[in-house]
């Protein structure tokens, strides 16, 4: 067994530069969703809209300055992996709440 | 001590069951007794129960799968025959409590324990030789998932002597499988069984499509690949993506049965109806799970037999991508009925028709394919050819199925037990049959009787018409699915002719194991030397069979699609020749730990089945303790020498010469 | 394909399948187990989100969430996503020392994360709000409490790799385990995030 070569997994060649920066922004990030809410007097869209955005930027920082996921490692397949289980997420979650929501009108559930 | 456990569980009062445990019983002894007067035992360990060679243990995927079809096919039968007699107020022989455990047992015998361990043995069995791989990359763990599937099985057939199965249908629909309305063991069972299976298969998929992705050999690009290796890719994606819904969906079920929780109640705010959506996000991916590998498996039947290159290789690729993702976007035609509307009854009644585009492709590429061909009417091909025709039949009903408005009629009727068996014995079991007859010799070095194959076929092709067809007409009479009796005596001669086409089937199962004995008596005469018994076109036919445990003492090198094909083409012809020098090869280790694990994880379901808590604990710590044992075992490989390799190549030439 | 390629050594003696890095195929496996769990993640996030208003006259999310409290176990999971980095880093450096030294404070971030959470739980439980009490509150804790026993799982991982890294060193055995143990603690940190997001923050509207 070779030594693991940091370009081929995908998961490490960070440098302090890409965490300090992700840690930073994430910090900020999670100060401006809470805050939002916590202290902010906005009305609800502006809250919800702050939230969402936050939320997948923080992800996307976790992501590349953490996890260092990029195109370059594994032939892409990393990345193709998460877009597309993100994808199939996306369906199945927006799907179950569009159905149940559907048919909790119909039924009369409330 | 031995929680809800105790004598009383066992039903003695069911004479049935009584006299198929003790059949059981007797061919268990006597499987036993033979194995330790012959001193197999030793044998078995080292060679299969602890061995992580993919071609073992696709074999005993398979093996497990046609016992367990013989277990499904019994409640099968059973149920045709009780709906042969238990009409116009006859209440027949099998008792509605025993009636519903046979149906649910049917269903989840059938897919999990049938027709998911062919598809997984089959893929274990052909993709590393297709990729002109050693093993798979995670050969530990693909000795860990068949244990686990192992567990499970056991699991669902000790139900049948202690305590009871589920009473619920093969998915449990909620809230039926609440603790309310099903206070017994039979839903823990099912809860059980599923979760130490589906755990095992996930571990598969990931394994699987880590391997296709990771290991071809040189020259296999995506594009290369067979297209066996291409569905089983597919299928991988979806295992992956699909099974933990199940696995999430059913750990929802639990808490509500043994924390008292609410997510799928009548009470409390819980929504039943998420549990069926729930369930039908993953069992919809599940179908292609199963569908997928067969297509693979015709698409080369049909290549090898008509000696042609597989017509429209890449729209059989996109076509499976296609029908990839499209198979998690038509969940909700299962349960129209539901009540969510026009609107989404619309897009997903849409989304199913459009679903039949390519597999209509696929279709038209098979017929293509022999188009102008040179047919051999093998045992597979006859298969394939089964199977265009009936799957044609069963998709279209299945597009019917599909228009919301007709499946208000026809939802939870027999037309829907009609469709499904139409794609599912037309498409998977015709399929995994073909395979099974196809790469036999693969596995074992000589081929399987043609004459049995074909008697098989037919009485399965007839046997299914005979049993279903008269189960679409039933249903316009109005004919429910799960019915124990029934009192329109006009129902009844229908009736009867699916219950003798269950026995034409019965018949084929007979033929398979007569197959199986004949091939196995006549071995000498029917072995296969080549190691390409069928004149094939992909890399498993390059080495010889069985293989050798690496596989290829060179890895092979390809350039084109059909590469090994090509190579037989040229002038002067392919000879096999053998190497001048060779090197040593870095195999795994066969072990222990897969099986001890899973035999834990057997105590611990079997312990939460009962709430035998302390049998929980000891579960849960033996799985654990073994775990950590092979993190820190660090003998987990070797190196077969370049000498052994030597022998074992120079004698398989010496074979190759001897047949010349 | 020539016609030597299956039987002929020099056509391709090293270069056919020694690419296979045994390290990286496993992080990369490892990467795929994450998606499976991710959809589990995702299946328990659907069905919070159809449940969310399902409180059956117990109490509602606005009731009975603290964002303070919510803020703190954020950041002490969000830090701990930092110093699981650093160790990463201290093992490219090859500085076993450093991996270890960091690896117990990442230990001791996601100890206290898990602390919070019990006592956040423990609390809801004694005021009568378990998880039994309605369908939300059922898919809150389950929700919430998945995610901790994640964590839980991964400190116990830590431990070991803690120990077996003191034991081994860092080398092809322990190298490709940390880096697969770093995904999944940034992964627990990304499901933590929707968490607070999706449950948390959405429910105080």
């Amino acid at each position: 067994m070779s030594d693991i070569h940091t370009s081929h997994d995908g998961a490490s060649h960070g440098s302090y530069k890409s965490y300090i920066t992700g840690l930073i922004i994430s910090i900020v990030l999670t100060l401006i969703a809470f805050g939002v809410v916590m202290v902010g007097d906005f009305s609800m869209p502006v809250m919800m809209v702050t939230i969402v955005i936050t939320a997948i930027i923080q992800v996307l920082v976790q992501l590349v300055l953490f996890m260092h996921l990029n195109f370059k490692s594994e032939g892409g397949w990393n990345v193709i992996s998460f877009v597309f289980t993100a994808g199939i997420l996306v369906l199945i979650i927006g799907g179950s709440l569009w159905i149940l929501h559907n048919i909790h009108v119909n039924m009369m559930l409330g | 001590m031995f929680g809800k456990l105790s004598l009383d569980s066992i039903p003695y009062h069911e004479p049935i069951i009584m006299v198929t445990a003790a059949a059981i019983a007797i061919i268990g002894a006597t499987v036993f007794g033979l194995i330790t007067y012959y001193r197999k035992w030793g044998y078995l360990w080292t060679e299969w129960v602890t061995s992580i060679d993919h071609k073992k243990i696709g074999v005993m995927y398979f093996l497990v799968a046609l016992v367990m079809l013989v277990r499904g096919f019994a409640d099968a039968i059973m149920m045709r025959t009780q709906q042969a007699i238990a009409a116009g107020g006859a209440e027949g022989y099998l008792p509605p409590h025993h009636y519903d455990q046979i149906f649910t047992a049917h269903g989840v015998i059938m897919i999990f324990f049938v027709a998911m361990p062919m598809v997984i043995g089959l893929m274990n069995l052909v993709v590393p030789l297709q990729i002109g791989a050693r093993d798979v990359a995670f050969p530990f763990m693909n000795n860990l998932s068949f244990w686990l599937f192992a567990a499970g099985m056991i699991l669902v057939n000790m139900s049948l002597v202690i305590g009871e199965f589920a009473k619920t249908g093969w998915l449990a629909y909620a809230p039926l499988s609440e603790l309310k309305y099903s206070p017994d063991v039979g839903v823990d069972y099912w809860i059980w069984a599923l979760q130490l299976s589906g755990i095992g298969t996930t571990l598969t998929g990931i394994n699987f499509f880590v391997t296709i992705l990771k290991m071809r050999t040189k020259g296999m690009t995506l594009f290369r690949m067979p297209i066996f290796t291409w569905t089983a890719l597919c299928t991988n994606v979806l295992i992956i993506l699909s099974f933990p819904i199940l696995t999430a969906t059913i750990v929802l079920l639990t808490l509500d049965r043994y924390l008292g929780m609410h997510f799928f109640t009548n009470d409390m705010g819980g929504s039943q109806m998420m549990y069926v959506n729930l369930i039908w996000a993953w069992g919809h991916p599940e179908v292609y799970i199963l569908i997928l590998p067969a297509f693979g498996v015709f698409s080369e039947v049909i290549a090898t037999f008509t000696k042609k290159r597989l017509f429209g290789y890449k729209t059989m690729v996109w076509a499976t991508a296609a029908i990839t993702v499209l198979s998690f976007i038509v969940w909700l035609h299962h349960f129209f009925t539901m009540g969510a509307g026009a609107n989404v009854n619309a897009f997903f009644g849409i989304m199913t028709m459009i679903i039949a585009v390519p597999t209509g492709v696929k279709i038209f590429n098979w017929l293509f394919t022999m188009y102008r061909g040179r047919l051999e009417f093998t045992a597979p091909v006859l298969w394939t050819i089964g199977f265009i025709i009936t799957f044609t039949l069963g998709g279209m009903t299945g597009v019917m199925l599909a228009v919301p408005g007709a499946n208000f009629v026809l939802h939870n009727s027999l037309f829907v037990i009609a469709h499904f068996h139409n794609v599912i014995i037309g498409g998977v079991v015709f399929g995994m049959m073909a395979g099974f007859t196809y790469w036999f010799p693969k596995a074992f070095g000589f081929t399987l009787s043609e004459k049995w194959g074909k008697r098989s076929f037919w009485c399965w092709l007839i046997g299914f018409y005979l049993a279903f067809m008269p189960l679409y007409a039933l249903s316009f009479f109005g004919a429910m699915r799960r019915m124990q009796s029934y009192e329109q005596t006009s129902w009844q001669p229908l009736m009867i002719v699916a219950w003798v086409g269950a026995v034409v089937i019965a018949m084929g199962i007979a033929c398979i194991v007569i197959q199986l004995i004949v091939s196995i008596r006549d071995r000498e005469k029917n072995r296969d030397l080549t190691g390409d018994p069928w004149d094939g076109r992909t890399l498993e036919w390059a080495t010889s069979s069985p293989p050798p445990n690496y596989n290829f003492a060179y890895l092979p090198a390809v350039d084109s699609i059909d590469s090994y094909w090509e190579m037989k083409q040229q002038p002067g012809g392919f000879k096999r020749e053998l190497a001048t020098s060779f090197e040593d090869i870095h195999m795994p280790k066969n072990t222990a730990e897969g099986p001890i694990m899973s035999l834990f994880g057997l105590f611990f379901g079997f312990a939460l089945i009962w709430h035998i808590w302390w049998l929980v604990g000891l579960g849960a710590l033996g799985m654990f303790v073994t775990f950590m044992y092979r993190i820190f075992n660090e003998d987990t490989d070797y190196h077969v020498s370049a000498a052994e390799v030597e022998k074992t190549e120079r004698e398989y030439h010496k074979r190759l010469e001897m047949q010349a | 394909m020539a016609t030597d390629t299956l039987s002929n050594h020099d056509a391709h003696a090293h270069d056919g399948h020694e690419h296979h890095d045994p390290g990286a195929m496993k992080v990369f496996g490892f990467w795929i187990y994450l998606m499976s769990d991710l959809v589990i993640f995702g299946t328990l996030f659907a069905t919070f989100g159809v449940l969310s208003q399902a409180t059956a006259g117990g109490p509602t999310s606005q009731e009975i969430f603290e964002l303070p409290f919510v803020l703190v176990e954020t950041f002490l999971l969000l830090v701990s996503s930092f110093t699981f980095g650093l160790a990463v880093l201290a093992q490219n450096a090859g500085d076993r020392g450093a991996v270890l030294k960091w690896l117990a404070v990442t230990f001791l971030l996601g100890f206290g994360f898990v602390a919070m959470e019990i006592y956040e739980f423990h609390h809801l439980i004694v005021e009568g709000y378990g998880p039994d009490r309605s369908a939300f509150l059922s898919a809150f804790f389950t929700l919430v409490g998945t995610h901790g026993l994640h964590v839980s799982v991964g400190l116990l991982w830590i431990a070991i790799m803690f120990f077996q890294i003191s034991k081994r060193g860092l080398d092809s055995v322990t190298k490709p385990r940390m880096l697969c143990l770093s995904l999944f603690w940034h992964f627990l940190d990304i499901v933590w995030i929707c968490v607070f997001s999706f449950v948390y923050l959405f429910g105080a509207l």
